[in-house]
């Protein structure tokens, strides 16, 4: 039996209105790499204090709700898996599963989320009310190229804010785990869950995280300014613009996670 | 439909067959069939009724749009500009908008400066030197560092003025300038055009080009040197303030209330 004609409609529009946004997002990423590339010497004066303000917005400024973060996400998994390693005897793999839980899954998605929430959304909301009000065509009437002024320190700020606070989340994690572990009397000294979690780390480990998150923050912070910037908003319509890009990129970041899984199962 | 006479000089604006559309929507056509030609030095008023795309047909000749058809040259050279080579060529021209248009998140003395550190990689230090003189002329030394947000509309309309004359432009263009300002205002503006049509020290005694849009042409009665309409998306060149006394247009009529007509 054929599908009705308007829920195919239906599907045919989404599905379009996908492509496009593809589409839309691909060429703004390149647009915005070839703008890194080609205009890293102009302004320099000017560029950089505004770079380094969004480094700090996207990183150090969020450093207190990390620290917070990864204490918790130390709980959580060690919680869990301390009373059921014990159980079936397999206490000794307690620093492989924070390896393979916080460094290479939990660790950079959660950063990547709480990058989004916190600075992601405000990106949205700041550069939509600029497009509204005008400043996007003030720049352009300046000659100033509103990629270069307004995109590519949020993209920068936000690969390094995200890598950085990744790092600091995973640390943070893995030093609470032990902490949470001694806590709950598992007879496991120091050094043996450090020489653990060393064991169960390899050189492409790190070269994935730092990948993994730059590209969580490049992906993040492209999604946003698409949506803020991009197309011609009006102040009413800022609010969905956002709706949209979190999702978007919530959705972009778990994507790009399961790519990152596929590499780690291949090499 | 009337063009003004074509100067011997090369032309500052010169517009064949153009048609602008709608910047929020391009799709939109706002006036067709524009012939225009702006000499050196011209001072320009184009009047119009609100909504009949003066601010879109500025943006267009500002270079911030694409002509939906025609040739448009900005002292010679093809418009719109986008690339990269040919900017410092676009960059003689100056824009002004209706509402200043302000980078909220910086203060008025940061706007200001913003498209001199950006185009002549300059420290902050050195860029606030050089427009000194222009905050001074322009009364904006207690504004300077205020927020947008935190200074009234007059004078955001006035650091919309400022930021525009720091790259000292030959053309500037100015959408609705004297929209929104009490008599005060309005008479400065009126003076410090006129000063600078006519060479001011700020832009070291050089004659500027002006093209302003108004909906009420009364105050420019004495100033501007040339007028032209926009209506139903025709554009007519009046001429002279003389000539637009003259004319028995409704429009024009409409545009001069309390005035009488020949």
């Amino acid at each position: 039996m054929p599908l009705p004609r308007s829920f195919t409609n239906y599907v045919g529009r989404k599905l379009f209105r996908f492509l496009l946004t593809v589409q839309g997002l691909g060429a703004f990423g390149l647009i915005t790499l070839a703008v890194i590339l080609r205009k890293a010497r102009i302004a320099r004066h000017l560029m950089r204090p505004v770079i380094a303000q969004e480094v700090a917005r996207a990183g150090s400024r969020l450093l207190p709700m990390f620290i917070f973060v990864s204490v918790a996400l130390g709980l959580v998994v060690i919680g869990q898996s301390v009373s059921w390693l014990t159980r079936v005897g397999a206490i000794n793999y307690l620093g492989s599963i924070m390896v393979i839980v916080v460094v290479r899954e939990l660790g950079p998605l959660l950063a990547g989320l709480l990058v989004l929430s916190r600075i992601g959304a405000a990106n949205v909301i700041e550069l939509g009310t600029a497009r509204a009000l005008g400043e996007v065509e003030a720049l352009e009437a300046l000659g100033i190229d509103p990629v270069h002024y307004l995109v590519v320190p949020r993209v920068i700020g936000m690969a390094l804010g995200t890598f950085a606070l990744t790092v600091y989340l995973i640390l943070g994690a893995l030093f609470s785990g032990y902490l949470w572990a001694f806590i709950q009397d598992v007879p496991l000294r120091p050094g043996d869950y450090f020489q653990q979690l060393a064991g169960s780390l390899s050189g492409l480990d790190f070269a994935l995280l730092a990948l993994k998150t730059i590209a969580f923050g490049f992906i993040i912070s492209l999604v946003t300014c698409y949506h803020g910037l991009a197309q011609p908003l009006r102040l009413e319509e800022v609010s969905f613009a956002t709706v949209r890009a979190v999702a978007q990129s919530v959705i972009a970041c778990i994507l790009l996670d399961a790519l990152f899984i596929l590499i780690y199962l291949v090499a | 439909m009337e063009s003004s006479a074509p100067s011997k000089e090369m032309p500052v604006i010169e517009m064949r067959d153009v048609s602008a559309s709608s910047l929020r929507d391009q799709s939109t056509i706002i006036v067709e069939k524009v012939n225009w030609t702006v000499a050196g030095s011209d001072y320009w008023v184009i009047a119009g009724l609100q909504g009949a795309g003066k601010s879109d047909f500025l943006m267009m000749t500002a270079g911030l749009m694409a002509p939906a058809a025609g040739t448009y040259l900005l002292l010679g050279e093809t418009m719109p500009i986008f690339d990269e080579p040919r900017l410092k060529h676009r960059l003689r021209l100056g824009l002004v908008f209706e509402t200043g248009q302000l980078f909220n998140h910086l203060t008025v003395l940061e706007n200001v400066v913003l498209p001199l550190r950006y185009h002549y990689d300059l420290p902050k230090s050195e860029a606030q030197e050089k427009v000194r003189d222009l905050l001074e002329v322009l009364e904006l030394g207690p504004w300077a560092d205020s927020t947008p947000g935190a200074i009234g509309r007059n004078w955001q309309k006035r650091v919309g003025l400022a930021r525009a004359l720091a790259l000292k432009p030959e053309v500037l263009l100015l959408d609705n300038p004297l929209g929104g300002l009490d008599l005060r205002h309005m008479h400065w503006w009126l003076t410090f055009l006129e000063q600078l049509s006519k060479g001011h020290s700020l832009l070291d005694g050089r004659k500027i080009t002006l093209v302003a849009t108004a909906a009420d042409l009364r105050p420019w009665k004495g100033r501007a040197r040339q007028f032209a309409i926009l209506r139903e998306k025709k554009f007519a060149v009046l001429g002279t303030w003389a000539q637009v006394e003259a004319a028995s247009s409704e429009l024009v009529q409409e545009l001069l209330p309390m005035e009488s007509h020949a």
